[in-house]
């Protein structure tokens, strides 16, 4: 009697695990194969009849010294760290002070307008980037980064202070009252007592901020035409190819080591940018 | 004490003066607070959306200086155009036929890892690694998986002896073949966030409601349809409005794998914008092809005000 459940069990075990690994395969294939590809040697790529699983050839860091030493990558590392770093100090100038007052100073108003900020997110760059070429233009920032510093906030601003608004709700308020008590004003208090104690919402503000800049491939493009001012995310697709010659040793270290590391940091914090798409449909 | 505290608070408000008035009144402070933001967000995403509506109807290239009014002319002959008709058929089949694949896979993902089991804490980083690397670069890595030679799919496939060795598919190449790669990557890229977003829902339904089932005697399909999807509804149209407006709007898959070959089989329109505004330096038209996205977007726009006004009622 007994045998048929635990068969059914193992069935169900079975199939979980078997739903579980094949997503988990199709998911992770590109990045593996991204790492494989970055040790392997030009002449073990290029043979067909080698099997490409298993390094035929022994090893070789040749390929991350040509991306490193005779490409620009490091360079566009660094104007994507440089971009990011003033673009998460934009949002969080203007996306903190907006959170904190839709949470508690703007009452019915502040919600639709909470709402309608919210909504600006949804509006794609491929709708917009068209006329921000000509204003980019007017602007002299054609191929500059400082272009992508004016643009980019206004795809994290909006998601931002959703966030924070959510996230200052959840502090009570009577730390704030027992602030002011003693002698701050309210924006005393917000600076004083609320900013210090939303350590945790403030970087998650700056991991989300951080991973959009790294991602965004549309404005970059654009803007931008000179190879040394390129970020990660437009230079590697543009520049690491040349006509049609593809060095994909180096390419696919290039994708492997700006995908990575962030999406390792992004996964301790992915419970509240899920909160924040929800946008309330859970309670 | 009373002294002490009342020095204080005298102090306090010398030194805020009138700008303490300011910073104490909410009605003054919100405003004072959101407007920066606000200010920043009419500037460059309000503006730049009147500009392209204007521009639309203008005449305006790369290199001109001056802007002439004419009408639906532009709209008019881009829409004539075949290349226009195949890229608002080709967006339609993407971002439809992706979200429909995505959303039933999520689903069955999200059921699988409602479960506890040991190293789901990496099985979870694995799974999102598609959404949280850079899109551009996560295709390259399918470019290469996909490419014409040295493809790895099919290498294996010859090794299990289903095709030969001198009739390797071009999965780019060829335009069914390309748009399903293009589908398949656009998947791959949506579904970690569709599955995060359900699976969300599906751990917020209270364990009672499960019980409950349970001891009514609902058997698992039952159950699954008629109490556990019921309930994560409104969440799964969140997840994919998500997804729609992404699949919709993105060019970058499509820039990077095929630029929209073979002969324009996967060009969409925001692709189509792009090649026409940017690269064709024709900003009026490649406005007006890009314009074409907004009915849509303000449509998932009014779905999303209901669902938020709906849970705010309750």
């Amino acid at each position: 009697m007994a045998v048929p459940g635990a068969l059914k069990r193992l069935a169900a075990g079975g199939t979980h695990f078997g739903i579980v690994a094949a997503f988990t395969i199709f998911s992770a294939f590109p990045f593996y194969w991204m790492l494989i590809t970055t040790f392997k040697r030009t002449s073990d790529l290029m043979n067909r009849t080698h099997n490409p699983f298993i390094y035929n050839e022994p090893p070789t860091l040749e390929h991350l010294r040509v991306l490193f030493a005779e490409t620009l990558y490091a360079r566009w590392l660094g104007n994507t760290l440089l971009v990011g770093l003033i673009v998460v100090a934009v949002t969080l100038v203007l996306a903190l002070p907006a959170g904190y007052a839709l949470a508690r100073l703007t009452g019915r108003w502040g919600e639709q307008l909470g709402i309608g900020i919210f909504l600006t997110y949804l509006i794609p760059p491929t709708l917009l980037f068209i006329p921000m070429s000509r204003v980019i233009g007017d602007l002299g920032l054609q191929d500059s980064l400082w272009s992508l510093v004016v643009v980019y906030p206004s795809f994290t601003v909006p998601f931002c202070t959703w966030l924070l608004m959510g996230f200052f709700k959840a502090i009570p308020r009577d730390l704030e009252e027992a602030a002011m008590i003693d002698g701050h004003s309210r924006f005393g208090a917000f600076v004083k007592v609320v900013i210090p104690i939303s350590v945790s919402g403030i970087l998650t503000v700056v991991i989300f901020s951080f991973t959009l800049v790294m991602q965004e491939f549309v404005y970059a493009l654009t803007f931008i035409s000179t190879a040394s001012q390129f970020t990660v995310s437009v230079g590697v697709p543009t520049f690491l190819v040349h006509g049609d010659v593809y060095f994909w040793g180096s390419l696919m270290a290039g994708c492997f080591i700006a995908s990575v590391p962030i999406a390792i940091l992004y996964n301790f914090f992915v419970d509240r940018f899920i909160a924040g798409f929800t946008v309330g449909a859970i309670k | 004490m009373a002294t002490l505290e009342g020095d204080a608070r005298a102090a306090a408000g010398a030194r805020a003066g009138r700008l303490g008035f300011l910073l104490d009144r909410p009605e003054w402070l919100g405003p004072l607070m959101i407007g920066p933001a606000v200010l920043y967000i009419v500037l460059v995403v309000g503006l730049p959306f009147f500009l392209a509506l204007y521009y639309s109807v203008s005449d305006i290239t790369m290199g001109s200086r001056t802007l002439g009014f004419v009408g639906l002319k532009n709209f008019v002959s881009v829409v004539s155009t075949t290349k226009f008709q195949t890229s608002l058929k080709n967006t339609f089949v993407f971002a439809v036929v992706s979200q429909v694949l995505v959303m039933v896979f999520a689903n069955v993902l999200a059921l699988a890892l409602l479960k506890d089991f040991r190293g789901k804490w990496l099985i979870r980083l694995l799974i999102l690694l598609p959404w949280v690397a850079p899109i551009s670069l996560g295709t390259i890595g399918w470019l290469w998986i996909l490419d014409s030679i040295y493809s790895v799919i099919n290498w294996t496939l010859q090794a299990l002896g289903l095709i030969s060795p001198d009739n390797w598919p071009m999965w780019l190449g060829i335009p069914h073949l390309a748009m399903g790669s293009v589908i398949t990557v656009h998947v791959w890229r949506l579904l970690p966030l569709a599955t995060v977003i359900i699976l969300a829902g599906l751990t917020s339904i209270p364990q009672d409601i499960h019980d409950a089932a349970a001891v009514d005697g609902a058997g698992f399909w039952r159950h699954l349809f008629q109490v556990t999807l019921p309930l994560v509804r409104p969440i799964m149209l969140v997840a994919a409005l998500f997804g729609l407006v992404f699949a919709f709007t993105d060019m970058i898959i499509i820039f990077v794998l095929t630029r929209g070959g073979p002969y324009d089989t996967t060009q969409v329109l925001a692709s189509l914008a792009f090649f026409t505004g940017i690269q064709g330096g024709d900003l009026a038209e490649g406005a007006a092809v890009a314009l074409f996205l907004f009915p849509l977007l303000l449509a998932v726009a009014v779905v999303f005000l209901r669902i938020a006004r709906r849970t705010e009622v309750t």
